[in-house]
Parts: C-alpha cells; structure tokens; sequence
C-alpha cells in the first residue's frame, strides 16, 4: 500500500552456510512511523534491515518502500531509504564532511546542494566543528552520528537505523533520542533495532518482536503493554525485617539490593499493601516503579517462543 | 537515477578516488618517479652507454617509452586493487552499495580513478624521461589511444583482483608473480629480435609485449609488433575483462551476503 513506508511479505533469507535466518516475515510499517524491530541476538533483525539496505540478498520474498518493489525499480526504493548499520562502515582515514558530502554525490545530488545538506547536517548533529577531521579521531559517539548524518544527507522519507545507540552514553543516547524524536516530527518515518527496550518504550509508537526468524508480536506499543497483567515496585523500608513479609494479595521478595520487591496484578491497588506492612510495623520510605514494562513483555515473548521451539522439535 | 544524476555519481567516485591517491601521494606518486629515475641513471645513462644502440636508437630512447608503460601498468592496477579491497576490508563499500549508483557506474567510477593515478604517474615519468632524453612523437594518437586503453584494461584487472581477494595477501599475489615478470619480458629492456625464433615467439604471447611495443611505436616510430595489431589486442581485452569484472560485481561476491 503507498500509505506504507515498508511492506515486507514472506521475506525469507538462507545464508551460504545453510543458516536460515529468516523463515518468512511479514511487517507493515506506516508512513510516518517510529518503529521498533526488537528481538535476542540473531533473530533476524540486522538480516531484514540488511535486506532493506540492499546489502543482504533475500531468498524469497516482497519488499515495498513507499509502494516501490525493491526487485523492480531498487535505485527508486533505495532513494526513499537511509540506512545507518550497527557496524562503522565509513572509511576511518577520510574527512567527515568528505565522507557526508561523498555519500550525497552517490544519490546523483549535485555537489552545491551536497555541500548545504552535509552543512545541515553535521550541524544538527554537532559535528561541523569536526568537519576536517578524520574520522578515526571521533568518539565512538561522534562516529555514530556521523553515520546518522551520512544517511540523512540524501534527505530519505524512511531511516532504519540498526542499534544506534548502542556503547553510546546516557546524556549523548537523550539527546540523539530527541534529534530522533524531531525527525519523526518532520516526517521521516523511523525503524529502528536496539538492545535498549526503555528507548523503544520512550520512543516508538509501533513495535514487531522477532525471533528465530519469526515476527512473534507486531502491534501498537500500547496494545503489548496491555498484555502485561503484572507490575513490580520496589520498596524500600526504613528497617529491613528477619523474615520476609507476608502480604495477602500480593507476591513478595527481596531484590538483589535488598530493597521489599512486590509483585501487583493489573487493576489491584497498593492501599491494602500499606495497610498490611503498617500493621507489620513496617514503615515504607520510598517506592518505586521496577525496571521496564517492555523488557518483562519482550523476556516472556522470547521465552514462549523458546519453549515452542523445543516442544515442536521431536 | 537520471543521466545527470548518474554523472554526479560518477563524478563523485572520481572525485574520492583522486583525493584518495593525492592525499597518500608519498606512497602513491612519488615511488614510481624515483624508480623511474633511478632505471633512467643505471640502465639507460650508465649501462646503456655500454649497450650501445637498440633497433637503431640510442638505447636511453629505447627504453623510455617502455618505462613510461610499466609506470602505467603498475600504477593504474595498484590504485583500483588496492582502493577497491580496502573498501571491502573495513566494510566503507556499503556507503555506495546502499545507494542507487548502478553497479556499472560503480565499475568505470573506479576504473577511471585507477586510470587518472596510471596517466598521471605516466605524465610524471615522461617529464622526468625528458631531463635524461629528448624525443619528438612520431604519431601523439596512438600514444595517447595507447596508453588510455591499457590504462583501462590495468585498472580493469586490479578491480577484478580486488573483487575476488579476500586478504591482504591476496593483492600482491599478481603484481609480484604475474605482473613484474611479463613487464620485464613484455620488451621494455630489449628488442624481442634479440631472442631466438623459439622465444620470440613466446614473448607473443606476453599481453603487455603488445602494449609497450604500441607505445614505442607512438614515440620512436618503431617497433617489434605491428600497431593495429596491438591496438586489436588492447580492445579485445577491455571487452573481455569489462565483462569479467562486471559479472563479479553483479554477482556481489564478497560485498554482499
């Protein structure tokens, strides 16, 4: 459908070696979108979105961009599409704006133009000052948004990004999640991998789970956190008791910090909780929300799959 | 891609390959013009004056026109092989992978860029030729036909080395064992009417024998081997290994998974 960025049917992909990394996959992102593609180590994620770049070879399978079929007309496809992969793939020994200014040139854009966009670019993110550098001397944060600007140069309507922010710290992970955020905001429709589900959490509207070469889940974020019937709080207590506490309704244990970690069902408050440690002579210092609704969702996902797979094989 | 985006592109490939070869000239432009001088002092000034003349010319003029060739040869091969497989090595080929250049254009791109290092070292060593010699080109046609087509083909050959290389090793491998030797025996030092009618018709078979014979014939007017023969020689194996090179791009080995 054109009001797709991406359609993929039936992708499948058999490396050399007989490895089949992908067994059919399936996925309709939006024009517009913030996607997530999110899933263990090799299952199958940097195939699909090498697949898309043109840099993995499909076995089988459909794949549209803006309503182009890669397989007909892949220059028109490929002008839609920025691509930023997981490894650096730039020459370390080049300028930065060489490089951004080269990448251009290779979209057919005319060196003057080329030479604004790169500008713009490197700009926004705060790498013009290190447009004469080369590029073994960046960050290993540097190098990741210069790969960002490399493929943003050509001005693509979708940018798939695999693990952007990965080794990258927090304070520069936040602001590359608001430059994301801004994109989006402009239109450019967004897919992207990470190992950090609190960033899919924080920035994504719609998010497939993948494993074994399979989409398990592809749905709204709100729709798969809907799934989650329980939520954790950390409590901690201003003194901690010998034995661990028992609360009716509610499934206790101690974190690894030492810290009351109390496991609530959807829909259940926490007044009879406090109630109860109150008549425990428990007193509660301080609460807190426990890790990531997304991760729990994702573990127990991959997981199920797991035990599918092992059940399913004789 | 448009015809004038394709030309951007084109350009673009150039552009990088050149800026590439100027910016390590120490390893790039300078080695070959020392060679070449110091083949120039020993072979045609020092011991040349000893050999006496070759086919009829001073054996310094004899020389020189071969010498400009191996320059050629070595330098044009050496810029695509060792370009293109660096690219390959840390991964920097996917930049042009990903976008729309049509594999063919990615193919003369680099072409070109080992052509204009093989002609500029070449330009560099007939200046250089000029400080020991002086010659009057007999026909500037066919050397310039000449040394652009075996340019071409040399250029041709290092993207095919690098296309199927897979270690470092793997592009000196033909430039040290394939190379070297049939620049040597191709006639750069000697006349091939020197050898026996046996060897003379081994050297025949020598590809670059026709290429250093074709250019001579451009300067000094003379040679073992009939121009148009050559020049017949050069085209067909444009066409042959343009067709090798391309194959191997499209089939992507290497590059793509």
């Amino acid at each position: 459908m054109a009001d797709d960025a991406l359609s993929i049917q039936g992708l499948r992909k058999t490396y050399d070696g007989g490895f089949e990394a992908l067994k059919g996959v399936d996925l309709r992102v939006a024009a517009g979108d913030f996607f997530a593609l999110l899933g263990p180590n090799g299952a199958g994620k940097s195939t699909t979105l090498g697949i898309l770049a043109s840099l993995v070879r499909k076995t089988a399978g459909k794949v549209e961009v803006f309503g182009v079929d890669m397989d007909r007309d892949a220059a028109r496809a490929k002008t839609f599409l920025g691509f930023v992969p997981q490894e650096f793939n730039f020459n370390q020994f080049e300028k930065v704006g060489d490089i951004v200014r080269t990448q251009a040139g290779y979209y057919g854009i005319p060196p003057r133009q080329a030479a604004r966009n790169a500008e713009f670019y490197l700009r926004e993110l705060g790498l013009w000052d290190k447009r004469e550098s080369s590029a073994r001397m960046l960050s290993g944060g540097m190098k990741r948004r210069l790969m960002i600007a490399r493929a943003l140069v050509h001005e693509p309507r979708l940018l798939v990004l695999d693990e952007p922010t990965a080794g990258v710290d927090i304070e520069l992970r936040r602001s590359m999640w608001k430059f994301m955020e801004r994109i989006n905001e402009q239109g450019v429709t967004i897919i992207l991998t990470t190992h950090y589900l609190e960033e899919a959490e924080a920035l994504c509207r719609n998010i497939a789970i993948i494993d074994g070469g399979r989409i398990l889940q592809h749905s709204s974020k709100r729709a798969l956190l809907r799934q989650l019937s329980i939520e954790n709080f950390v409590l901690d207590l201003k003194e901690n008791p010998e034995a661990l506490p028992s609360l009716e309704g509610y499934r206790c244990s101690w974190d690894e910090e030492g810290s009351l970690l109390l496991e609530v069902e959807k829909g259940r408050g926490l007044n009879s909780a406090f109630r109860q440690l109150d008549e425990q002579g428990l007193e509660v210092v301080s609460l807190r929300n426990r890790s990531n609704r997304l991760e729990e969702l994702f573990l127990r996902l991959v997981e199920e799959n797991a035990r599918d797979q092992r059940e399913a094989t004789p | 891609m448009s015809a004038r985006e394709i030309l951007t592109a084109f350009l673009t490939i150039i552009q990088r390959e050149v800026r590439r070869f100027t910016r390590i000239w120490p390893q790039t432009l300078l080695p070959p013009a020392v060679t070449m001088t110091l083949y120039f002092v020993i072979f045609g000034n020092l011991i040349g004056r000893r050999i006496g003349p070759m086919d009829g010319y001073d054996y310094m003029q004899f020389i020189v026109p071969g010498l400009i060739m191996m320059s050629v040869i070595t330098s044009s091969y050496a810029n695509v092989v060792s370009s293109f497989f660096s690219m390959k090595f840390q991964r920097s080929i996917e930049e042009i992978l990903v976008s729309p250049t049509p594999n063919w254009v990615i193919l003369i791109g680099y072409v070109a860029g080992g052509m204009c290092r093989g002609l500029l070292v070449g330009i560099i060593v007939t200046l250089l030729s000029l400080a020991f010699t002086s010659f009057h080109m007999h026909s500037p046609l066919l050397v310039v036909s000449t040394a652009l087509l075996t340019s071409f083909v040399f250029s041709l050959g290092g993207f095919i080395n690098a296309m199927l290389a897979t270690k470092f090793d793997d592009i000196s491998i033909v430039p040290n064992f394939v190379l070297t030797p049939l620049t040597y025996l191709g006639g750069v030092f000697y006349s091939i009417s020197l050898l026996s009618p046996f060897w003379q018709g081994v050297s025949m078979a020598n590809p670059i024998l026709y290429m250093v014979n074709a250019f001579r014939h451009g300067i000094l007017g003379a040679s073992d081997v009939a121009p148009q023969y050559a020049l017949a020689m050069l085209v067909l194996f444009s066409v042959v290994l343009f067709g090798i090179a391309y194959h191997l791009l499209n089939r992507g080995k290497g590059i793509r998974q």
